[in-house]
């Protein structure tokens, strides 16, 4: 039994999400095999070969997977599918965009982000917005699956040594092209890879105020920056600064939800954080049912404070 | 509309329809609505769906407003709303019809249905259909799958553009906007194309009373899996349904030298 992951990477280097998303394979159990698509991609091939714990690394090098096109990459996975038991990837964008892809192309259900494998066909995943767990089992000969990251520990990124293995490109499809991408830039952590962060939401009234009283905070503590839906909606921040179950699902060490009110949509997205601390004015929010500490009253005058407290 | 207007309005549409027909399909799901939090049965067999208030799939409101505004901007000549599921998806079907979908197609049975399975009962009514474009929703808010419209993409061998938070139709391309982990990107792609929507593509319109009355006519057509040759059994088996593990309840600081205090000394984390 082997099992391919795709790995997602920038073409020089490996998205954290891939040592989760292998540290699932392992749970499966079998040799791992990486797979590396883009263009000009040797340098995340490279990083690819040190994880521990992957067999062997196929690189797939051409112009035509440099925007990682999911009809393109759908395509080359599946004609490269033969032998594998389970096809992984992060149940990030990219994975959810491409992998339905590759599972109908095979004729075999996509199970979604599995939080935990039971056996090498059983898998728990969260169905409506997390308030319930599915154990399902797949019948398919083939299991095209993607992995929520926060369920799985990441393996470590150095200490392996396997064979990169060069593979032919397919053709290019043409079906659509980039045109260009507005990539959020920050010297913050990823929200996903944080181990502290800072949300916001609509109590803060204001891009302004989201800026001028989360940064500081976010600063002193080193955290990345998030967000609750109506704080994107309302323009304070980019889109992928949401958390939740329509945006991303979090579990850092501690995280800070300041100004928000604690919707089930939200709470989909950072219940499993370690520790939740909730600042809010109103003390029947219901952050407060999960939130770890709640420190109830003005977010203008608690967290300049708190601030200056860190 | 009187009826004379309605026939005009009709011949027009036919008209248009024969030098740039281009026709929109928007699959809608009926599910448990957004607001309901679900109980876990105690038999650990699903969610008690009893008694609960059912909706149409916020992202599919989405997906039919998005075709309804091609259709009032002159680029869409027609919007038809499909559901897949029991005999109440008509309700759903009503829904998107009162929004501004032209006609309304429920693929009817009481089996359970997954992704893959509403893929290729929307791949045979594409193949019946001729869409140039279907508008699905990203995901939908019971099964959180988030898979059918790139499913369906792959069976008809179109391109796909999830979570698009912007689509313009012009000269048989579609451009789209997508709301990507690391921020925005654009596609272009031909037509026929799969778009799903994301939460920021438009708001959604509350559908008016006369609009409600207006929709109980248009017409609604109803299948069966079987009439479309399509398997639809479900390739996975749930085993069971559980609740996941309630934090335990926190506790309410008095201010923030407390709170420093906690975060510091007793859970450890700063
Ligand atoms: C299909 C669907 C998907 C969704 N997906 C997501 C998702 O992924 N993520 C998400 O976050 N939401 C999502 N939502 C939206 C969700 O239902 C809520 O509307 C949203 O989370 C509310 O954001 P909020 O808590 O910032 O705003 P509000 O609910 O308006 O809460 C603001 C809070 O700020 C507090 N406040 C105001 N002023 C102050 C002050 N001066 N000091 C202290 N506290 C103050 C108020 O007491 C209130 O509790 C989704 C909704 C739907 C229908
Ligand atoms: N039973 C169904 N009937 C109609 N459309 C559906 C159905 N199931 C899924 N869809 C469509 O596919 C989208 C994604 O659903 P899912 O892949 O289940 O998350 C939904 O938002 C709908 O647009």
């Amino acid at each position: 039994m082997s099992i391919l992951v795709i790995a997602e990477h920038d073409n020089k280097s490996l998205k954290g999400a891939t040592l989760n998303t292998v540290a699932a394979a392992a749970k499966i159990g079998g040799e791992v095999h990486l797979l590396v698509a883009g263009s000009g991609c040797g340098d995340a091939a490279a990083q690819a070969a040190k994880v521990a714990g992957v067999g062997k690394v196929l690189q797939a090098d051409a112009p035509h997977y440099d925007a990682q096109l999911a009809e393109n990459i759908a395509a080359l996975i599946v004609a490269n599918a033969g032998g594998y038991s389970h096809i992984l990837a992060p149940a990030s964008t990219g994975g959810k965009n491409v992998m339905p892809r590759v599972a109908a192309l095979l004729d075999v259900a996509q199970i979604s982000d599995i939080i935990s494998v039971e056996s090498a066909d059983t898998f728990v995943r969260p169905i409506y917005a997390g308030n319930a767990l599915a154990t399902v089992k797949s019948a398919d000969a083939v299991k095209v699956i993607t992995v929520r990251t926060t369920g799985f520990d990441p393996v470590a990124a150095e200490g392996g040594n396997a064979a990169i293995e060069s593979l032919a490109a397919g053709p290019d499809l043409a079906l659509s092209k980039l045109l260009g991408r507005e990539l959020t830039k920050s010297e913050r952590p990823e929200l996903g890879a944080a181990g502290i962060i800072v949300s916001g939401g609509r109590g803060l009234g204001s891009s302004e105020n989201y800026h001028k009283l989360l940064e500081p905070l976010a600063d002193k503590l080193g955290a990345a920056l998030g967000a609750s839906r109506a704080a994107v909606d309302a323009g304070y921040v980019p889109n992928d600064y949401q958390v939740g179950q329509t945006g991303k699902i979090v579990a850092p060490q501690v995280y800070f939800a300041i100004g928000i009110s604690g919707a089930i949509q939200h709470l989909a997205g950072m219940k499993d954080s370690k520790i939740i601390v909730a600042i809010n004015k109103d003390p029947e929010a219901p952050i407060f049912q999960v939130a770890d500490y709640g420190l109830v009253g003005d977010l203008f005058q608690l967290v300049p404070e708190l601030t200056s407290a860190m | 509309m009187g009826s004379q207007a309605r026939l005009e309005k009709h011949k027009e549409s036919k008209n248009s329809h024969r030098s740039i027909a281009l026709k929109i399909l928007v699959p809608v799901k009926r599910v448990v609505d957004y607001n309901v939090k679900v109980r876990v049965k105690a038999d650990g067999s699903g969610v008690d769906l009893a008694n609960v208030k059912m909706s149409m799939n916020p992202f599919d409101e989405i997906a039919v407003e998005e075709a309804v505004r091609l259709k009032e901007a002159g680029v869409a000549t027609e919007v038809v709303a499909v559901s897949c599921g029991v005999a109440q998806c008509q309700e759903t079907l009503r829904t998107a019809m009162a929004i501004g979908a032209d006609r309304g197609i429920l693929v009817e049975t009481d089996a359970e249905l997954q992704p893959l399975a509403v893929a290729k009962l929307l791949k045979a009514l594409c193949d019946k259909e001729q869409p140039t474009v279907v508008i699905c929703g990203k995901q939908a808010i019971d099964d959180d799958a988030n898979q059918t419209g790139q499913m369906l993409a792959a069976l008809m061998g179109w391109p796909q553009a999830t979570f698009a938070s912007k689509v313009a139709l012009a000269d048989g391309k579609a451009t789209v906007t997508r709301e990507i982990d690391g921020g925005l990107e654009t596609l272009e792609m031909n037509l026929p194309a799969v778009v799903t929507t994301d939460l920021r593509l438009n708001e959604p319109r509350y559908a008016t009373l006369p609009n409600i009355m207006k929709a109980k006519k248009k017409p609604l057509e109803t299948v069966k899996p079987a009439d479309l040759s399509i398997d639809v059994a479900p390739r996975l088996a749930t085993i069971k349904v559980s609740e996941p593990a309630k934090r335990s309840a926190g506790v309410i600081v008095a201010d923030v030298a407390q709170l420093v205090e906690k975060l510091k000394n007793e859970a450890k984390v700063i």
